[in-house]
């Protein structure tokens, strides 16, 4: 954890070790690649499956999901709903960001210490930034 | 790859007699969302409305139709690879490994027939 003399430098060790930008952006990749794959690919399936069926399905989708037309329990799922679909963006923008790091840490570049934080903090700001842009987009136009 | 030698035969394969096919196969799956996601948040973005017609109109397109029976195969490939791993990391009782083995090899392909048959559906018509 939390070190005295931060001067020195310390071979990480099981309990002797800082968070630093790479391991947030690793664990972060798992966390959104997961969500993405059970509540994103939950959801997308619900949502062609409903617009297959017929209006009636899409319409309850679109109820449960963003608009709570029907209160009581679709208010609240509706709340809950908006939410996971901006987390779902961020987790598709921060996925995308981390994987195209990947992909560029696959061919051997980018691993200086220096570099290496710079791009794994980058990943979390462009993920934001296209967030925030996509939602202004969406609801402002 | 040979079949000459011993060396020959094992050589690049590994603990997992299938060398880097599940490695690469992630990279080419992942390549093909940044493409095939992309196109769908932005397509749903610039949507004018987001009503039963105007969306169900966007999908039965011939473009968008094939782009999401892509998505079935490729997000669902590229997700059941990724859960696997995240599974091998995480579960170490033999239970729990049958378990999951039987998750991964069985709820993507149902899930993506699911959205395949849909998607079909709204694209050769029919009510």
């Amino acid at each position: 954890m939390a070190q005295s003399r931060k001067a020195q430098p310390i071979s990480p060790h099981l309990q002797i070790w800082r968070w630093g930008p790479a391991m947030l952006v690793s664990i972060l990749h798992r966390i959104t690649g997961n969500g993405l794959a059970f509540a994103g690919l939950g959801l997308l399936l619900w949502w062609i499956g409903a617009l297959a069926s017929g209006a009636g399905a899409y319409q309850t989708f679109l109820d449960y999901v963003w608009l709570g037309t029907g209160g009581g329990l679709q208010a609240v799922t509706a709340i809950l709903g908006k939410i996971v679909l901006v987390g779902l963006t961020w987790a598709f923008f921060q996925h995308a960001a981390s994987g195209i790091r990947h992909l560029i840490l696959d061919i051997g570049a980018g691993y200086e210490l220096e570099t290496n934080a710079r791009w794994s903090s980058l990943t979390i700001v462009i993920s934001v930034i296209l967030t925030i842009a996509f939602w202004a987009f969406v609801l402002l136009r | 790859m040979g079949n000459g030698t011993s060396i020959g035969r094992v050589r690049g394969l590994g603990s997992s007699h299938e060398g880097t096919h599940h490695w690469l196969t992630q990279r080419l799956t992942a390549v093909g969302n940044l493409v095939l996601i992309t196109f769908l948040i932005a397509s749903l973005a610039l949507l004018p409305d987001h009503s039963y017609a105007t969306v169900r109109g966007w999908v039965a397109r011939p473009l968008p139709s094939i782009a999401l029976i892509l998505i079935m195969i490729n997000t669902f490939t590229h997700a059941r690879m990724g859960v696997q791993v995240m599974l091998e990391d995480y579960v170490h009782e033999e239970g729990g490994k049958v378990i999951a083995w039987l998750l991964v090899n069985a709820v993507p392909f149902a899930a993506a027939a699911f959205g395949i048959l849909s998607v079909l559906r709204i694209a050769l018509g029919g009510a």
